[in-house]
C-alpha cells in the first residue's frame, strides 16, 4: 500500500512553492529579495521549482551595501545567469552619494540600517508591489509574530499591532495604490529545517559557508571579517583562523563561527550541537532589545 | 554525525498544534518545557530573556517573552497575536500557534486552530472545567481539529489525586458529548516539575498513558486529510512558451483533496468538460501521483481553456456548485457583520464579491447555546449566516474537506480580512 504521508521537508517545500505561486497570480510586479545568504538561496530555488519549466516571472533585487563578501557576488552572478532571470542591484553607495542617507561614522559604522532607504527607493523606482524575502519566524523575536503575506502602508512601514489574521491558506493580497507587501514563503522553516533542505536538494551555496581560513578580528565576543573599511579598536588584532559563516549578511555585522566544518553533514552536526541561535553573532541585531523591529516597522527586509 | 544519522533528520513527520490559555494555567511554563528540554532553546535567547524578566521585575523566567517580542508586549507583559514556535525531536517537527487567552481571544484561536492537526488544552486541576476549557474545546470542535489533548495540569497542587483527575475526565466527556471531537486524550501533569510531560511521572503509577511527548510523537495523523474526493484548485497557468516546450502548458496549485494519478479522467470545473491527466509534474520529474498538501502541476491531454479559480475533480466525485453559501462564520473586525453588506469572498484560489443575505443566529460561545434573537455579530462572536455570491463556488462541507469548506471575507475598501467562515 502506498503511503500518502510526507515528510516534514517536502510539506514545507510544498507550503513555500504554494506562496510563491499565489504572489505570482495575485501580483502585477513581484521581486524577489536576494542577499547572497543561503536563506535567499533556497528561495530562489523554490522559485525554481515552483514555475518550471517556465522561468521564474519575476526578476531578483540584491540591496547592495558595498561591504559584501567577494564570494557572495560571485556566486550571485552565477545564479543569475543559471537561471536566466533579471538581477537589479539597490546601491547603498549611490543612496549616500545622492543625500538620501547620511553615512555612520566610526569603528562600529554598519550599512545595515541604510539598506531601508535603499530597499524602499528601490520599490518605488520599479512600482513594484510585492516583495518576497527569506526571512523566518524562529529567526528573531519580532519576526515570531509576521505574517506570510505582511501588509506596508505608502510609507513601506510596518503596524505588527494591526495584522491582517491569516486562515488556512487564504492569502489577502488587496492592497491600496502605493502600498506593497512583504512576503515570507520560509515563515515556519527553523534554520536546521533549512540546512537539510539544502543537503536533501544538493543546493549550491557559496563556499564561506564551509571552512576556510581567514584574517580575522574579535569584538564584543564576536568573529568579525577583517576587510579594508572595517578599522579596527585599540586592543583588537588581526588572527588567522579557520572560521565559517552561519549566516551571511553586510560583511561588518556578520560574526563568523569558529569550525571544521567542511560538508553539509559536519554542518548539520554543528548547527544540532550549537547552543547560540544563528542571530547571536550579528551585530545589527545587538544594538537593542527591540532593533530589529524598530527597522522592521521602517521598512528593514 | 554519520551520513544515516543525517538522513534520519530528513525523515520527520510534521505536526502542527494549538494552544491557548491564559496567563496563569502554566501554558507557557508547558511550552517552555517542550522547548527546553528538546533543546529548542539556545544560551542566548534564553540570557536575553533572562535579563528582560528581571527588568520586568518577575522573578521567574518568563518563557512568553522568547516569542513576545513586540515592544508593546514586552512594556503591558501580555501577548497580543498568534506567536509562532517550534521544536522537533528525532521523530517529528512542531509548529505551536500559540494564542492568548484573553484579547481578541476568539479571532486568534481561530486563526492559529484553521491549520492545526492538534489542539492542546490546559485545565487547572484546581479548577477543573471552567468556562474557558469549554469555549477552547468549542472552537476546536468548529474548526475541526482532529486530536485533542486534555492535559489536566498542577497535579502536584491536589496531591497527584486520581480521583480529582477521573472527575475533571468524566464532568468533561459530559460537556464534550455535545461537540464534535472524536480524538481526545486526558494526560494528568505537572507542567512545573515536569510530571508526565517528556518523562513518566513517579508521582502518579495509577496513570498508564503516554507522556504528553510521547504523544504528540505519536499520535497518527496520516488520515487528517481528505484522501478520497479528489480536489485540485488551479492557482496559477504554467506557460514557458520556450522552444523546448512549446506548446506546454500545465496547471498549478496544491491538491486540496484526494489522489490524482495521470490517466485519471476528470472533469474541468466551472466549464463541465472532460479530459484525462496527462503528466503530473514537479521539478524532480513527472510523479506517479499527487495527494494533499502536494503542490504540483498537472497537464492534461486536451486543449482547454483553464485559468485560476477553475477546479479539476472527478466527473462522479463533484462537489457542490452554487452561489448560496450558508456558512459559521467568525467574525474579526470592529465595525459588526452587515445584513444585506457586501464584501469580497475568497475560497480556494477562486474570488468573488458576496452579499450577507440573513444572519440566522449567533452561537454564544461558552454555553454553545444558539441566541436566535440575538443578530448582532461584532468583533469576535461567532454565528450562521446565509451569504449569495455573485460567481458560482465549487465547495464542500468544511467537515468533509477543511480546505474547500473554508473562506474568509474582505472588506471592500480598507482590504481587512475581517471574517473567516466554515461552510455547512
Amino acid at each position: 500500500m502506498v503511503n500518502y504521508i510526507l515528510n516534514h521537508l517536502k510539506i514545507l517545500e510544498s507550503e513555500s512553492i504554494f506562496v510563491i505561486r499565489e504572489v505570482a497570480a495575485q501580483f502585477e510586479r513581484p521581486v524577489l529579495l536576494f542577499s547572497g545568504g543561503k536563506d535567499s538561496i533556497v528561495m530562489a530555488h523554490l522559485a525554481k521549482k515552483a514555475f518550471w519549466p517556465a522561468r521564474i516571472p519575476f526578476p531578483l533585487l540584491h540591496i547592495d551595501t558595498g561591504h559584501n563578501f567577494e564570494e557572495t557576488i560571485l556566486f550571485r552572478d552565477q545564479l543569475v545567469q543559471e537561471l536566466g532571470v533579471k538581477l537589479i542591484v539597490g546601491s547603498v553607495q549611490e543612496t549616500i552619494d545622492k543625500g538620501r542617507a547620511i553615512e555612520e561614522k566610526g569603528p562600529e559604522a554598519s550599512r545595515n540600517v541604510l539598506q531601508t532607504t535603499t530597499l524602499l527607493d528601490t520599490i518605488e523606482e520599479y512600482r513594484f508591489d510585492a516583495a518576497l524575502g527569506g526571512a523566518r519566524r524562529d529567526e528573531e523575536k519580532a519576526r515570531a509574530k509576521e505574517r506570510f503575506f505582511s501588509h506596508r502602508d505608502e510609507f513601506g512601514q510596518w503596524d505588527p499591532k494591526n495584522q491582517r489574521p491569516e486562515l488556512w491558506n487564504l492569502f489577502n493580497g488587496k492592497k491600496r495604490i502605493g502600498e506593497h507587501f512583504r512576503v515570507f514563503p520560509l515563515s515556519n522553516w527553523t534554520e536546521m529545517d533549512i540546512w537539510q533542505y539544502i543537503y536533501m536538494d544538493r543546493i549550491p551555496i557559496p563556499e564561506i559557508y564551509y571552512t576556510h581560513e581567514r584574517d580575522v578580528f574579535c569584538r564584543n565576543g564576536v568573529w568579525l571579517a577583517a576587510a579594508p573599511f572595517m578599522q579596527l579598536k585599540e586592543g583588537e588584532k588581526i588572527e588567522r583562523k579557520r572560521v565559517r559563516c552561519r549566516t551571511i549578511g553586510d560583511i561588518t555585522c556578520t560574526g563568523l563561527t569558529i569550525s571544521k566544518a567542511n560538508n553539509l553533514e559536519e554542518i548539520i552536526a554543528e548547527i544540532a550541537a550549537t547552543r547560540i541561535t544563528e542571530r547571536g553573532g550579528r551585530a545589527d541585531d545587538k544594538r537593542s532589545e527591540a532593533a530589529m523591529e524598530d527597522r522592521k516597522k521602517e521598512g528593514y527586509f | 554525525m554519520s551520513p544515516e544519522k543525517t538522513k534520519g533528520y530528513l525523515d520527520m513527520e510534521l505536526l502542527r498544534f494549538t494552544t491557548a490559555g491564559s496567563v496563569d494555567d502554566g501554558k507557557s511554563t508547558l511550552i517552555g518545557r517542550l522547548l527546553y528540554d528538546s533543546k529548542s532553546i539556545f544560551e542566548d535567547q534564553m540570557e536575553a530573556i533572562k535579563l528582560a524578566s528581571e527588568r520586568l521585575g518577575e522573578d521567574f523566567i518568563n518563557l512568553a517573552l522568547l516569542t513576545d517580542g513586540l515592544r508593546a508586549e514586552r512594556e503591558q507583559g501580555i501577548t497580543i497575536d498568534v506567536a509562532y514556535r517550534y521544536f522537533a525531536t528525532p521523530k517529528r517537527k512542531f509548529i505551536i500557534a500559540d494564542t492568548p487567552g484573553h484579547i481578541q481571544y476568539t479571532r486568534n484561536m481561530v486563526t492559529g486552530a484553521s491549520s492545526a492537526n492538534l489542539a492542546l488544552i490546559l485545565i487547572d486541576a484546581r479548577k477543573g472545567v471552567i468556562e474557558q476549557t469549554k469555549r477552547h474545546s468549542f472552537i476546536a470542535s468548529l474548526l475541526k481539529i482532529p486530536h485533542v489533548a486534555l492535559c489536566i495540569n498542577k497535579m502536584d497542587l491536589v496531591n497527584y489525586s486520581q480521583e480529582v483527575f477521573e472527575e475533571i475526565v468524566d464532568d468533561f466527556r459530559n460537556f464534550a458529548s455535545r461537540l464534535e471531537i472524536h480524538d481526545i486524550r486526558f494526560i494528568p501533569i505537572s507542567a512545573l516539575n515536569g510530571d508526565n510531560v517528556v518523562d513518566r511521572s513517579e508521582n502518579m503509577p495509577w496513570y498508564l498513558g503516554p507522556t504528553l511527548l510521547y504523544y504528540l510523537e505519536n499520535v497518527h495523523i496520516s488520515s487528517d486529510e481528505n484522501l478520497v474526493d479528489c480536489r485540485f484548485p488551479v492557482q496559477y497557468v504554467i506557460r514557458p512558451q520556450t522552444e523546448a516546450f512549446h506548446d506546454y502548458r500545465a496547471y498549478a496549485g496544491r491538491v486540496a483533496g484526494g489522489v490524482f494519478k495521470p490517466g485519471d479522467r476528470v472533469m474541468v470545473l466551472p466549464s463541465g468538460f472532460v479530459s484525462h491527466i496527462k503528466t503530473i509534474d514537479a521539478f524532480e520529474g513527472s510523479l506517479e501521483y499527487a495527494f494533499p498538501p502536494m503542490s504540483v502541476a498537472i497537464t492534461l491531454e486536451d486543449d482547454i481553456d483553464i485559468s485560476r479559480g477553475d477546479m479539476i475533480v472527478r466527473e462522479q466525485n463533484q462537489p457542490f456548485t452554487g452561489q448560496d453559501l450558508d456558512v459559521m462564520l467568525c467574525w474579526m473586525n470592529e465595525k459588526p457583520l452587515q445584513t444585506n453588506g457586501r464584501y469580497i469572498i475568497r475560497h480556494t484560489t477562486r474570488e468573488a464579491k458576496c452579499l450577507v443575505k440573513e444572519i440566522l443566529y449567533k452561537t454564544d460561545v461558552n454555553t454553545l447555546s444558539r441566541l436566535e434573537d440575538d443578530k448582532y455579530i461584532g468583533l469576535n462572536d461567532i454565528g450562521r449566516v446565509r451569504l449569495r455570491t455573485t460567481l458560482p463556488f465549487f465547495y464542500d462541507s468544511y467537515k468533509e474537506n477543511r480546505n474547500t469548506g473554508s473562506i474568509i471575507l474582505i472588506e471592500e475598501g480598507t482590504n481587512n480580512t475581517v471574517g473567516a467562515g466554515m461552510i455547512i
